[in-house]
């Protein structure tokens, strides 16, 4: 399914009555089995966009939405959280299995739904174990296990990795490409890292700072699989300098401003 | 601080001392036990030696006699089974009511509105004090004491939850959601949970006042009971008998700690070993 984003803009009033604009008119689609990565400035509306697509938010203007088939019983999309926001009285099974609830599942279809994920995501063996006797990687691991299982048409990752530690960071982004090769899956994924937007999107949106508008659509003409060896290639270094370029000057302002 | 600095090789090397030495705090295991320990034998020594008489302080050794002899009667049972049954009836209404109402303020905005103030001007009153109306209403047999503890433990149970749902993560409220929950779901699987430490810290705190106000009731409007037990043994001057029932109540307190501690481990276990 082809995700589409229309004219997005979304307009957000606080407690006196005045009104923040967080996206204004933002433009792209996400064809199927692609990899977009959202980058942009702090407070440029990547949340606030993501948010929408998930149905968490309303936009104020424009419209979100997917074109082409969906089975019934399966969601448009399901969420990654930059916090894990797993549940915590849930063993690890359980957590993957929630989604499946609320689809409706019996008991042993879902098991050997949450089954076939947990062994993608390497947590076989974690099963019965709480998040909070889990590492950061292997609480998101649960996270992204959650948000496949209930097999969504596309899914959406909001700094997935970014309340990770650097190693653990690189090596789950290894294995998120490696689990996209085998899923196919279309994901939107928002960053505000550049070099980690690049090495695995096939195009970047890069938004400006607030009200968030779509700056320019990099394509990074890397082949897949991505390899580290990647990350000294002249294809990558250009693209990384070219969005940099793009958001340098928006993000120092962002800064001077001192707001998120 | 003895930083004496030693020679290694040619250079001068200043030893790192451990600062930590004045927060170092000795845990004394066999202290705790000689503590209580030697309490109870100050306490039987100085009943042996005559100089305060057995009436205003009788020995731990009596103090245990007369318990033993009361069980053996039957005596001290009979009143313990009355107060444990007045105590497990009121706090097992007072606590599902309370959880029940607290959920309903917690999740409904209206529930909320209606909810909050009432129990804000009600929470304030001293239970006990509504004893002589709920024996009007009632009548003096077990109903009011029944519903006296229902009362002290509503409240604490309330309060508890309705904290408990409204600090539910929104995070998580909002993964639910994300993942297809309706309402029901969200409140069943994320609030209820969220607000299962809260809870049990109300069941705790419910479990103090309930022995407070049984045995107030007891008291007041009796023929039975650990209360009137007391009571009853200071009207007829026997301390003894009086120590017992006090010492009855404070194991009747342990108790329900240990039972609450053990339930709450048993309930919450991913906060058991974190």
């Amino acid at each position: 399914m082809r995700l589409l984003i229309q004219d997005v803009s979304k307009t957000y009033r606080d407690r006196h009555g005045q009104s923040v604009e967080a996206l204004a008119g933002v433009t792209f689609t996400v064809e199927p089995e692609e990899l977009v990565a959202v980058v942009g400035p702090s407070g440029c509306g990547k949340s606030t966009l993501l948010n929408m697509l998930a149905g968490l938010l309303a936009p104020t203007g424009g419209s979100v939405g997917f074109e082409g088939d969906l089975p019934p019983g399966r969601p448009p999309t399901a969420m990654v959280f930059q916090e894990f926001a797993l549940f915590p009285w849930r063993t690890v099974q359980a957590n993957v299995e929630f989604g499946l609830e609320e689809a409706g599942l019996s008991a042993a279809e879902r098991r050997a739904m949450a089954g076939r994920y947990l062994d993608l995501t390497g947590l076989a063996g974690f099963e019965r174990k709480y998040p909070h006797q889990l590492s950061g990687g292997m609480r998101q691991r649960v996270g992204i296990a959650r948000a496949l299982a209930v097999d969504p048409a596309v899914l959406l990752m909001d700094e997935p990795f970014s309340a990770l530690d650097a190693q653990t960071r690189q090596l789950m982004q290894e294995e998120l490409l490696a689990i996209r090769e085998r899923t196919r899956k279309t994901i939107l994924y928002v960053t505000h890292n550049i070099h980690e937007a690049v090495w695995m999107a096939g195009r970047v949106v890069v938004l400006s700072r607030r009200p968030g508008r779509v700056l320019e659509i990099v394509p990074v003409e890397l082949s897949r699989p991505r390899t580290e060896s990647m990350l000294g290639e002249a294809v990558f270094v250009q693209a990384v300098e070219r969005i940099w370029a793009l958001i340098k000057s928006q993000a120092r302002e962002a800064l001077r401003e001192g707001v998120a | 601080m003895s930083a004496t600095p030693a020679v290694a090789g040619d250079e001068r090397v200043i030893a790192v001392a451990d600062r930590t030495r004045a927060l170092e705090r000795r845990e004394h295991p066999l202290a705790r036990v000689l503590g209580l320990l030697g309490l109870l034998l100050l306490w039987e020594a100085l009943t042996r030696t005559g100089w305060v008489p057995a009436l205003f302080l009788p020995s731990p050794l009596g103090v245990l006699a007369t318990g033993l002899e009361m069980l053996r009667s039957g005596e001290l049972l009979a009143h313990l089974a009355t107060s444990l049954q007045r105590i497990l009836l009121g706090f097992g209404l007072g606590a599902l009511g309370g959880v029940a109402v607290g959920l309903t303020v917690g999740v409904f905005g209206l529930a909320e509105a209606i909810g909050n103030p009432l129990i804000a001007a009600t929470f304030p009153i001293p239970k006990i004090a509504l004893l002589p109306l709920l024996i009007l209403w009632l009548g003096i047999g077990e109903a009011s004491k029944v519903a006296v503890i229902t009362l002290g433990v509503f409240f604490p149970m309330a309060i508890n939850t309705y904290t408990g749902v409204r600090h539910a993560d929104p995070q998580l409220l909002r993964a639910a959601v994300s993942f297809g929950a309706g309402r029901w779901s969200v409140i069943r699987k994320v609030m209820l949970p969220s607000a299962l430490p809260m809870i049990f810290a109300g069941l705790k705190l419910g479990a103090g006042t309930s022995l407070l106000l049984l045995v107030a009731a007891e008291m007041i409007a009796a023929s039975s009971g650990i209360g009137f037990l007391i009571l009853n043994a200071q009207n007829l001057m026997e301390t003894t008998t009086l120590m017992v029932g006090i010492v009855l109540l404070s194991l009747l307190g342990l108790a329900s700690h240990w039972l609450l501690n053990r339930l709450e481990r048993v309930a919450i276990p991913w906060k058991a070993d974190a």
